[in-house]
């Protein structure tokens, strides 16, 4: 038992030293920028500055961090409800798929930011605006891969279900859908990152409130200390529901999870 | 035609099948006949591509014939059947559920009663020798193994026909003979009619009363073998035999005569 944890451990630390190494060699690049007076102060404050003001305006970012979240969190559920319902249409019904498909293409192609003023004009400066175009950039990824994971099902499989006489709704239940489930997380782990751009966006365009409003302040006040720590905490935020997506997958996946392996660590090494 | 003036378990009667693509039509199967009796084991082997896979899909209802008509248990297939069990030639397992669970996928299907069906495949686990395996995960167990599972499924509603289509293609030769000699036991223990489309032209002998040839596509029925081995049949036993010896090799022949210009 113990080996077992331990080799656990051994794991955990080899396949996280990687990108811990590259996030402190970031910052040590970061540091020297601005020791050495290489970029003006006012353009790029230290990462000591930035971190000594996330600390010391916490109180004040909180607040603002909690109404983003908030945002994000409801325009990701409704585009991800939303998504699967369309995309569960679109596969049982060709006339559905083949009318709703243009549409959602058109959707996805408009700009987000060049309509998102449409709706503070609409709705005004509240949370609806923010929600409406956290759903309509979470929205697409979830629809186009439910559809692939719904259309992924092996033929065999749904005709062994055919002689097995349960009906379509049975059918769905127990094989379909949950064999979609890997390709539907897939799609939800993009939708969450997009979800945080599409409330960021929503406050752009107009709020008083939520960190797109922080960062747009500070930026009219040059207050790049801020600018730069309104950054971090979006980031942040938009890697922590990331890897609480991928933590739900480990959960309800277990027979995924298991052979797809690091691919997160990997991922976020990357990203 | 009712169930009980019917003597056939599976009746095909002068059944044609055209698929029509957007450059072709194919005929599969042209004006094939064929009965097989309640608790017969038939075998058909054919050329590759020649329609054996279409014939079973005829039976189970999966597939409607151009022309003809096919009668299982007495009543004509309209539609999928669900008085049958199918084993394809990949296991076909769901990778969530646990080698018990998937084979419990065909009662929870049907609605059938939860404990006994629980029993039931605990019986198939013991008769195909899974014990130990039931809560491994598909990709946990060899492929011997998952077609076993396959196997367990198809029968745990005790079907009174059992369609295999190539169900061991994938193992290797002993995993295979090993597989031969359980399929035979079941069908012993069963009684259950059953249709094997294979490849291995010693499979086909040793488990069935009768092995179809089939011919190239267009696939017509190019002849019988009545395979005259006694009912209870041991492997080793049964592959020195001379009637196997001879019925083999007339498959081997006829094969080689329909696949020879190739
Ligand atoms: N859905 C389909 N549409 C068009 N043609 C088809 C379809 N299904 C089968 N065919 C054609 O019908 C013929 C018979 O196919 P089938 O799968 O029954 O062959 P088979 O004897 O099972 O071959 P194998 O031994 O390789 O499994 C093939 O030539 C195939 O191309
Ligand atoms: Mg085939």
């Amino acid at each position: 038992m113990d080996k077992v944890q331990a080799d656990r451990w051994r794991g955990v630390v080899e396949r996280s030293w990687r990108p811990a190494a590259l996030l402190a060699a970031c910052l040590a690049i970061w540091h020297l920028i601005t020791a050495t007076g290489l970029v003006e102060a006012y353009l790029v404050p230290s990462p000591a500055k930035t971190f000594g003001l996330l600390a010391d305006k916490w109180s004040y970012l909180w607040g603002h961090t909690w109404v983003t979240t908030y945002e994000t969190v409801l325009g990701f559920v409704i585009a991800g409800v939303l998504g699967v319902l369309v995309a569960v249409a679109m596969v049982y019904s060709r006339t559905i798929e083949s009318t709703a498909y243009p549409i959602l293409l058109f959707a996805q192609v408009i700009p987000k930011i060049a309509i998102a003023p449409l709706f503070v004009v609409w709705l005004g400066f509240g949370l609806e605006p923010k929600v409406i175009v956290a759903v309509l950039m979470a929205f697409f990824p979830v629809v186009i891969s439910t559809v692939t994971g719904l259309k992924s099902v092996d033929t065999e499989m749904l005709e062994l279900a055919a002689t097995m006489g349960g009906g379509p709704v049975k059918t769905f239940v127990k094989i379909r859908f949950p064999a979609a489930l890997p390709h539907l997380f897939a799609g939800l782990k993009v939708a969450v990152t997009l979800a945080v751009t599409g409330a960021v966006v929503g406050e752009f365009v107009g709020s008083n409130e939520g960190l797109g409003y922080v960062i747009l302040q500070a930026n009219g006040n040059m207050d790049t200390p801020m600018l730069f720590a309104g950054l971090i905490v979006i980031s942040v935020v938009g890697v922590l529901l990331f890897l609480l997506l991928d933590l739900a997958e480990k959960l309800m996946l277990p027979w995924h999870a298991s052979r797809r392996g690091a691919a997160v660590t990997t991922l976020l090494a990357k990203g | 035609m009712t169930g009980t003036l019917t003597t056939s378990a599976v009746s095909i009667d002068d059944v044609s099948v055209r698929f029509r693509s957007k450059r072709a039509e194919v005929t599969a199967i042209q004006q094939v006949s064929l009965d097989v009796a309640p608790g017969e084991f038939v075998s058909i082997v054919g050329p590759s591509g020649c329609g054996k896979s279409t014939l079973l899909k005829l039976v189970s209802g999966l597939l409607t014939p151009s022309s003809g008509s096919v009668t299982l248990l007495g009543e004509q297939v309209r539609g999928p059947r669900h008085d049958i069990g199918f084993v394809f030639q990949r296991a076909a397992l769901l990778e969530w559920r646990s080698a018990r669970r998937n084979i419990l996928l065909q009662a929870e299907m049907r609605g059938m009663n939860a404990a006994e069906a629980g029993k039931r495949a605990d019986e198939l686990i013991e008769m195909t020798g899974l014990s130990g395996f039931e809560n491994a995960l598909p990709h946990e167990l060899s492929g011997g193994m998952q077609q076993r599972v396959a196997l367990c499924r198809a029968l745990l509603h005790r079907p009174r026909v059992l369609l295999m289509d190539e169900p061991f293609g994938a193992l290797d030769a002993l995993t295979r003979e090993q597989m031969n000699v359980e399929l035979h036991r079941v069908w012993q223990e069963t009684g259950t009619t059953v249709l094997l489309v294979t490849h291995s032209i010693a499979e086909s002998v040793y488990l069935a009363n009768r092995v179809i040839v089939l011919t190239r596509r267009p696939a017509v029925v190019h002849e019988v073998i009545e395979v005259d081995l006694p009912g209870t049949r041991d492997y080793s036993a049964t592959m020195a035999r001379p009637e196997f010896a001879s019925a083999t090799a007339r498959i081997r022949d006829l094969l080689g005569a329909v696949t020879g210009q190739d």
